[in-house]
């Protein structure tokens, strides 16, 4: 156990300097460039002296390491983030921790109560599905989950908008932010009310997808273990139904779902690009959006390594919580 | 009923068992026929036109007009003795009407307008074409990147093998959404850059099918044969092995144009998609925000576009998953 896992840790090591360096390697490639991008917003596209703003494009990537060769910035680059520094940020010069540090419990928050409803629904409901199986109410919430499933995201999203966010139809939900203004001087009370009132939407366009899933797979999964020969025998033996399917069997279709919570990770880091933009939350898919517009290379570097080796991580926590449950999986 | 006989008859006949499965089929089947003959039936040009005695066919023309005056303008003055069959959607998806911006449903604008007056199911049909090109295309590229990339390491084996894998599990660990958006922002907008980078990146599912099942599959007796005889590499990959890969490959490219539709409407929606004013599902959608207090067909009708071709290609998937073999996949 002790030298496999010394095993995978030391595996995760080539896999990210590979993803960095592809990362790396793409984001630098991609037309447009930090130097130039700045120019062009410091003056608003005015300048018309061609030499002078060439002067300058040159100067800003001096400024930020550009104009050396890219294995070298590669290697600057890696030999910075050893020491779990990310640089500065090109757009407004402060550090990319800093950045993260602001944007991250806004997305937490999201996520975790996503996540939270995601596994207190689906898993009740695919339980209720395997064990009616072929009833009428089975077949309509798989058929109810498969369209769930189907549904893009964005779409949804303006769909609530339009229907709950004050247009023509209803004014039930705010559809800015994550809280009113000036909401922080308010008592908690309110405050929390005001905060639980603007997370609702989101909220609902980041749960359902994950809950159709997971519904589904549940379902799967509880469908093949009470086909297993040890339900039958605890049947045999005269056990209570409940018994039966929440000792015996629920237990052992947990695993895949349980591990799947390692995959999540990432997820609950990044936030969502296209959600966070819709709702104008200020998170870290927000960030990695704004990054992303602006060639904000050291933010988008941290972001792309943080979760990638998030992604690692939760592989490697799967396997061992696999194997931690399952007793006969070994790991060697 | 005679039994099927082989492989694909087989299939077919598990597959036509499945109601929903076959749904999707005529869904998706819909979706492909709207794109094919969009001009046919979105067009702001008569299929036939007889005009002062004289017969044309605007829609296969490459002029504006008859002399002086555009389509448009005969459309007006048609006279007694003249003819013109138009389509069912008398509108171009570009044309480009102030006067009728943002018109709820009607009887001359089935679907509404948006806020260039331009009619929305018109632009919807040529929409189709769009997420559906870069649906297929996309998977393509992938496909072809997954088949000899895991053709490679499952029948090398040893260091390329290795080598390939690592590369697999690499690019199954980048943030593939976020690194999408990465490249297209700053690429100039066009739907073949879409295309290449949507397929770029989601090839690691069919080399790891291909990989797998050439690993099982080089074990056989009958490749062993094959290599007796002499034949090359090239031969029992592409030849012999390959046609043995192909189910679960299939299976999960029918997933792989459902998602690659999925991302180009995400891309257009944010605004990374096909340059303007070429239609696009994710582009109408996006525009939709602006008039999101009323325009309710702007947000609707599009997003529901994009749901259907979705979820047909999904049904298509799991029905042919099923069919093919219920054990293949679990």
């Amino acid at each position: 156990m002790k030298a496999y896992l010394i095993k995978r840790l030391l595996q995760i090591i080539p896999t990210l300097l590979g993803i960095t360096s592809i990362t790396f390697l793409i984001i630098q490639l991609a037309p447009g460039n930090p130097a130039m991008l700045k120019l062009q917003m410091a003056t608003q596209g005015q300048v018309t002296d061609t030499g002078l703003s060439q002067q300058i494009i040159e100067q800003t990537k001096k400024l930020y390491g550009l104009d050396k060769p890219l294995p070298v910035q590669y290697l600057l680059w890696v030999k910075r983030v050893l020491t779990f520094d990310f640089g500065t940020s090109y757009k407004d010069h402060r550090k990319v921790w800093d950045k993260i540090a602001e944007r991250l419990p806004v997305t937490l928050q999201l996520n975790v109560i996503a996540l939270f409803l995601i596994y207190l629904i689906s898993i009740p409901c695919g339980i209720y599905s395997a064990t009616h199986s072929n009833t009428v109410t089975d077949r309509l919430l798989t058929l109810f989950f498969f369209v769930l499933y189907s549904l893009p995201s964005f779409w949804i999203a303006v769909l609530l908008i339009m229907l709950l966010g004050g247009g023509d139809f209803w004014d039930v939900f705010p559809v800015y932010g994550i809280s009113s203004i000036g909401a922080e001087n308010w008592c908690f009370l309110p405050w929390l009310t005001d905060r639980v009132w603007h997370l609702i939407l989101p909220v609902i366009c980041l749960t359902y997808g994950g809950l159709a899933y997971l519904s589904r797979l549940a379902r799967a999964e509880m469908l093949e273990v009470i086909r297993e020969d040890y339900i039958r025998t605890a049947r045999a033996k005269g056990l209570k139904e409940r018994v039966v399917i929440f000792k015996h069997a629920f237990r052992n279709a947990l695993l895949p779902i349980v591990t799947l919570l390692a995959f999540l990770l990432p997820a609950l880091f990044g936030g969502s690009v296209i959600i966070e933009s819709i709702f104008s939350i200020p998170g870290m898919g927000q960030l990695s959006f704004e990054a992303v517009l602006s060639r904000d290379y050291p933010v988008i570097m941290a972001i792309a390594t943080i979760s990638a080796l998030l992604t690692l991580v939760g592989l490697l926590l799967s396997d061992i919580l696999y194997a931690a449950l399952d007793p006969r999986i070994k790991l060697e | 009923m005679q039994a099927p006989n082989t492989y694909r008859r087989m299939v077919w006949h598990h597959f036509r068992k499945r109601h929903l499965a076959l749904l999707g089929l005529w869904v998706a089947l819909m979706f492909f026929f709207l794109a094919l003959f969009a001009p046919l039936l979105a067009n702001n040009r008569a299929l036939v036109l007889r005009f002062h005695g004289k017969w044309t066919w605007p829609v296969w023309s490459h002029e504006e007009g008859i002399g002086y005056q555009t389509w448009k303008e005969l459309r007006e003055q048609m006279g007694p003795g003249d003819f013109a069959w138009w389509p069912p959607i008398p509108y171009s998806p570009t044309e480009i009407n102030l006067l009728e911006n943002l018109e709820p449903p009607s009887r001359r604008h089935w679907l509404g307008t948006d806020d260039n007056g331009r009619d929305v199911l018109a632009r919807m049909i040529y929409g189709a074409r769009i997420s559906l090109s870069v649906g297929f295309v996309a998977v393509g590229i992938a496909l072809i990147i997954g088949i000899v990339v895991g053709a490679l390491a499952g029948y090398f084996g040893g260091w390329i093998d290795h080598l390939i894998s690592r590369l697999i599990e690499i690019f199954l660990t980048i943030p593939t959404f976020f690194l999408i958006i990465t490249i297209v922002a700053f690429l100039p907008p066009s739907i073949y850059n879409i295309m290449v980078v949507i397929g770029l990146t989601g090839w690691t599912g069919a080399a790891r099918f291909v990989r797998a099942e050439f690993l099982k599959l080089k074990e056989l007796d009958f490749i062993l044969a094959s290599r007796a005889l002499g034949a090359s590499h090239g031969r029992i990959i592409f030849l012999q092995m390959l046609p043995n890969a192909m189910a679960p490959v299939l299976v999960s490219a029918v997933f792989g144009i459902a998602g690659a539709i999925l991302t180009e409407s995400s891309l257009s929606f944010l605004g990374f998609g096909v340059p303007p004013p070429t239609p696009s599902w994710g582009d109408i959608l996006s525009q939709s925000r602006d008039y999101i207090e009323f325009a309710w067909w702007l947000t609707t009708f599009p997003g529901l576009a994009i749901f259907l071709s979705i979820t047909s290609y999904n049904l298509v998937g799991e029905g042919l998953r099923d069919a093919m073999d219920p054990k293949l996949f679990h």
